[in-house]
Parts: structure tokens; C-alpha cells; sequence
């Protein structure tokens, strides 16, 4: 059985078909990107897996498991983490706070020993610590431990988002357009990471790119995209330089090669 | 400015970042401690009320100000609160120190199935349905007269512990000075736990909240039910410190007090609620005591309170959104790096990227 498969996929807003018939299977320890011009579902489809949306028809399985009747919450403790495309992080928090929530899901003490603050959650605060210190030092963020997110810059905090997601321990990680917005360097460093992440943390990786030098770079597989349906699927040389794919990008006249 | 070298992670979960805070904090407590030794009764009486207050607003600030949901009901809470212990102490015999946290319990209960259908509502929609509620109960204090006795209402006394009596306003301080001290200590160890990042989570994006895994139903009907606590707590110290409780106490007014109280000392910040509360106080005894220089016309006004209240909401949403508290932050930045401080050190940023969040 595969890994993480969805099959037959559809979701429908109004009239709008954002994604029809999708079919992909992800292996395990795979970096796998999924490519497409504006509009063609990519982040509807990681909307789907993280369940923000509910598609009309398909399943998702992930380890077997129907990710489909599970509630938003619970699919962290699946093992899934993602980011967003327009980073979601909690604003008014600090860079420190934000990789803390990622560890929430570990947490085991209730309501009533935090409010005496016990030593035993003492405890599990410092631990959650050590763990929000080992991924601060992994994505090198020392410097902004204390800073507020609403202070940083755009490309540090999608790299903060990056950590948060990590702090989740995933075995898949869902990044939405990790690059977008950042300069060359700083998307080359993110290139090492998700090299990092999945050779040393052993994660597997799904992401939506727009940059084709960047998914070149770091993918194992692509599925690309077109109004919803899966125009091209495989090895990245292949997808790359497949017509269908290159008529989405490029259109159709002329047949002109990049 | 101040640096501290941090050698462990342990200095990260203190109370005090330095050790000078935790003095003044003292020299603040030891102060209130001798308070009614050299003050009038005037002045305990109103410190009490600030202290009382102090629980609302600190009550209401992790509803509001940290989980972000509005709620113009908590006179309500505070109302059960009061009336539970009422009840408790006059009608059945029970002892004020078992009745006082099962007000607090009977509010949370309350809070809890309030906010149940509250999950599906957000914003002005919130503040109309805990409004709403606040009315039923307004009505069931009214007409459920075997517990509230109607609009005679309830006449309790201070407390007795052994051979002590709290009957004096002296002694009755005490008390409470004791309860806010905690209620202080609760939040700021929620501040510093899981629960309290969830909190501030779901009130800075609830679609990045529920991929931590953090249920938003779970966490908002938390919310609710720590607020309606406090704030039952405190009208279980309400009750014994005016003696005599009536439905006029609870109006839609106290609940708009309690907003403009966080509003105005400052929203999701402990020291804001203790200011507000303060100043809100104080402002009433103000409010009062300026109306007998004012025209003769002017003094006979209905909502001249309303309207004071209003017009200060106004202004600190206008010039201070972040209250009292805000303020007292950069007055202490102006002294810390006196030759260098520049207004623009708090200009607020513009905003060239907002993010579209799906609800």
C-alpha cells in the first residue's frame, strides 16, 4: 500500500470545478512537488489534505488511514504538518512562542496544573524547550528567538513557519510555495534545508512551487497541475519537458520551447 | 537599557525577569499590605472595588483579550457569582469559604454552556449573543425569587474564619488583596503555559491554530469557562463587600464597564487589567464628585456616566489602542534609553502584506 495516496479527487466551488479527478501516490521519503500555473488547485489540494476544505468526492489515505473523517485538529496528530502560503503565524507572539505551539500537541498537563504552574509542568515546559532549541539552532533563528513576528521580515518568518511546522515532529510535511517572497539566498538556504530535513529528520516532503529552478533542485517526483486536473505526472525531466505542461505554462500557438 | 545573560532555560519561566522587578513588587505589596492602617475607610473601600474589578478584568482579558472573543455578558457571570454565594451563605448555612469557589464553579458551568453555541460566532455577532444572555439572566433574577428574592434582593454579610471577622472594610481587604495576589499569580502562569499560547493562537489565526492541533472548540469553550470563573469569583466578593445585592447591580452598564475597564488599561496584558480597574474606579468616584461643580442642569443628567464612559472609550481606542498599559510601556522606554528615544520608536508599521484568512 502506498504511503500517502489520494485518489479521484474533486472539489467544487459553486460552479467551479478546482480540482477534478486528482489522483497521486507519495512514497515515503520523498520529496514531491506539485507544480501548475495560477488557479490550478495546488493549494486546494493541500487545503484538502490539511482538511480547511472538505472535497465533494476521492479519498485521501495517508498510512491507511482515511484522512477524510478526521476533524482539522486532528490530522497534526497524524503526523502532517503544514505552511501556508501566505504565512499564518500567530502575529503577536514571538518567534519563541510560535515554534512552542507546535509542541502543544504534546502536552499532558490539564487546565488546572498550568494554572498552579506545578513543577511537573515545569517540567514539560522545559523539555518542550530543548525540543523549540534544537529547531531553533537547525533553521539558524538564535538571533530572533525573542522578536516579535509582526517585527521580522518576510523571509524570516516563513522561515519561522518552516520551524513551527517542524516543531510538529511530522513524518509529511505540506509546504505551500516555500520560496515565494524570498531572495535568491535565502531560497537557496531553503533548498539546503529541505535537503536537511528529509536525508537527516527523514521526512517526507510534499510542496507547491512556482519557481522551476527550485523544484528542479530539490524534487524526486512532480505532479503537475492544470484547472484542476493532472496534466503530467513523474521523474521532473519528464514532466519538465512534457508538451502538455509546457502548453499550460506557455500556450498554445507556435509550440515555443523555453 | 537592561541585558541580562541568560544561562538557563529555567530563567525563561520566571515570574520576575530581574531581580529588581520582584523588589518593587514587594515594595508595592508590602504598601498595600499597610494601606488601611493609615488610609480612610473612603479609600479601602474603593481599593477593595478595584480589587474586585482587577478579577473581572483579568477574567475577561483571557476571554478577550488573549483568546480574542468579545463578550458584553460577564455582568451576568458576575451576577450568578454573587448570587450563588448569597444563596449559599444566607438561605442554606453553607460557609462563605466553601461558597465563595462554588460561585466561582457555578459560573464556569454557565460559562461553558454558553460558550458552546458561542463557537459558531465570531465578532459583533459574539457580543449580541453573550448580550442576549445577559438579559435572560437579568430576567431570571427577577422572577426566580426563591433564590434572588426578586427585586428585594439578597442582604449578605462579610465573612467570619474561626474567631476572626471579617466585618470590618479594614479586615474585608484582606480577603481580598489575598484573592486578586492569586488570581495575578493564575494568569501568569497561563501566560506562560500551553493553554495560554493556544489561547493567543486561536485568537491570531484559527486555521494555523487547528493545524497545531489545537481544537478551537475545546479551546474557546476553555476560554469561556476560566473568564466566567474569575468573574464568578469576584462577584462572590462582590456580594458580602456591599452587603446587599439587587438585579440594579447587574445591568448591561456593568458589562460595558468590564469592557471599557480592558479596553482602556490595556487588552491581553495582566498589568492593563489592574490599571483599568484602577482608573475605572476611581474615574466613577471622579465622575461623581465633578458633577457638583457642573451647572445645576448638567448634574440632574441621566447618562452623564454613559457618556464619560463613551467618550474616554473613544479616545484610547483612537490614541492609545494598546490602554494604560501601552502608555506605561513607553514612558518606561523613554527612561531606559533616555538621549535616544524617538517617537517613531512606536509608530505603528504599515501594512503592506495582510494575510486572507479562511475562518
Amino acid at each position: 500500500m502506498a504511503y500517502f495516496k489520494i485518489t479521484d479527487l474533486t472539489k467544487r466551488f459553486g460552479g467551479v470545478l478546482a480540482l477534478e479527478g486528482v489522483d497521486m501516490e507519495v512514497e515515503k521519503g520523498q520529496v514531491y512537488a506539485i507544480i501548475g500555473p495560477n488557479g490550478a488547485g495546488k493549494t486546494t489540494l493541500f487545503n484538502c489534505v490539511s482538511r480547511v476544505y472538505s472535497p465533494d468526492e476521492g479519498a485521501i489515505l495517508f498510512k491507511d488511514k482515511d484522512l477524510l473523517k478526521l476533524r482539522p485538529h486532528q490530522i497534526a496528530r497524524q503526523g502532517i504538518a503544514r505552511t501556508f502560503q501566505n504565512i499564518e503565524l500567530f502575529t503577536n507572539a514571538t518567534v519563541l512562542d510560535n515554534i512552542f505551539l507546535g509542541r502543544y500537541m504534546y502536552k499532558k498537563s490539564s487546565v488546572l496544573s498550568e494554572a498552579f504552574f506545578t513543577p511537573w509542568v515545569k517540567d514539560q515546559e522545559l523539555k518542550a524547550r530543548r525540543k523549540v532549541e534544537e529547531i531553533i539552532d537547525f533553521l539558524d533563528l538564535q538571533a530572533y528567538r525573542d522578536e516579535r513576528i509582526s517585527s521580522l521580515s518576510f523571509g524570516i518568518q516563513k522561515i519561522v513557519e518552516l520551524g513551527r511546522a517542524l516543531a510538529l515532529d511530522p513524518e509529511l510535511l505540506l509546504l505551500d510555495e516555500p520560496s515565494s517572497g524570498l531572495n535568491p539566498e535565502e531560497s537557496q538556504d531553503l533548498c539546503f534545508w529541505i535537503e536537511d530535513i528529509k536525508e537527516d529528520l527523514g521526512i517526507t516532503i510534499m510542496l507547491v512551487e512556482h519557481d522551476m529552478r527550485f523544484v528542479m533542485q530539490v524534487s524526486d517526483a512532480i505532479t503537475a497541475l492544470d484547472f484542476g486536473r493532472v496534466i503530467a505526472q513523474g521523474h521532473p525531466r519528464e514532466v519538465q519537458g512534457d508538451p502538455e505542461v509546457i502548453k499550460a505554462y506557455l500556450g498554445e500557438e507556435n509550440g515555443a520551447t523555453p | 537599557m537592561r541585558f541580562k545573560l541568560k544561562k538557563s532555560y529555567v530563567e525563561d519561566l520566571r515570574l520576575f525577569e530581574y531581580r529588581s522587578s520582584l523588589m518593587w513588587y514587594l515594595a508595592l505589596l508590602a504598601f498595600l499590605a499597610v494601606f488601611p492602617f493609615f488610609a480612610g475607610t473612603y479609600w479601602v473601600y474603593n481599593f477593595m472595588l478595584a480589587g474586585i474589578y482587577s478579577i473581572v478584568a483579568l477574567g475577561l482579558n483571557i476571554l478577550t483579550g488573549y483568546t480574542g472573543q468579545i463578550s458584553l455578558g460577564h455582568a451576568a457571570f458576575y451576577a450568578i457569582g454573587a448570587y450563588t454565594t448569597g444563596f449559599l451563605t444566607t438561605k442554606l448555612g453553607c460557609t462563605f469559604w466553601l461558597a465563595l469557589p462554588l460561585a466561582g464553579m457555578a459560573a464556569a458551568l454557565i460559562g461553558l454552556i454558553v460558550g458552546i453555541p458561542a463557537l459558531r460566532l465570531t465578532g459583533i455577532y459574539l457580543a449580541i449573543a453573550t448580550m442576549g444572555f445577559a438579559f435572560i439572566i437579568d430576567q431570571v433574577i427577577l422572577e426566580w425569587k426563591y433564590v434572588t428574592n426578586g427585586t428585594n434582593g439578597l442582604i449578605v454579610d462579610r465573612p467570619t474564619l474561626g474567631p476572626i471577622s471579617f466585618n470590618s472594610d479594614q479586615a474585608y481587604y484582606y480577603v481580598i488583596l489575598l484573592f486578586v495576589v492569586l488570581f495575578v499569580w493564575i494568569t501568569k502562569n497561563f501566560e506562560r503555559s500551553p493553554t495560554g499560547r493556544a489561547f493567543i493562537a486561536v485568537r491570531d489565526s484559527e486555521v494555523a491554530a487547528q493545524t497545531m492541533g489545537i481544537s478551537l472548540a475545546k479551546v474557546k469553550t476553555t476560554a469561556f469557562a476560566i473568564s466566567a470563573f474569575y468573574t464568578g469569583f469576584a462577584g462572590g466578593l462582590f456580594a458580602p463587600l456591599i452587603n446587599f445585592i439587587g438585579p440594579d447591580n447587574f445591568s448591561i452598564m456593568e458589562s460595558i464597564n468590564f469592557i471599557v475597564i480592558i479596553i482602556v488599561g490595556g487588552i491581553g496584558s495582566v498589568h492593563g487589567s489592574i490599571f483599568g480597574a484602577i482608573f475605572m474606579t476611581f474615574l466613577s468616584e471622579i465622575i461623581r464628585l465633578g458633577k457638583d461643580v457642573l451647572p445645576e442642569a448638567m448634574q440632574r443628567m441621566v447618562g452623564f456616566q454613559g457618556a464619560v464612559y463613551g467618550l474616554i472609550l473613544m479616545a484610547f481606542i483612537l490614541f492609545e489602542p494598546l490602554g494604560l498599559y501601552g502608555r506605561w510601556l513607553k514612558i518606561r522606554f523613554l527612561f531606559e534609553v533616555f538621549p535616544l528615544y524617538r517617537r517613531d520608536t512606536f509608530r505603528k508599521k504599515r501594512k503592506f502584506y495582510r494575510s486572507e484568512r479562511s475562518r
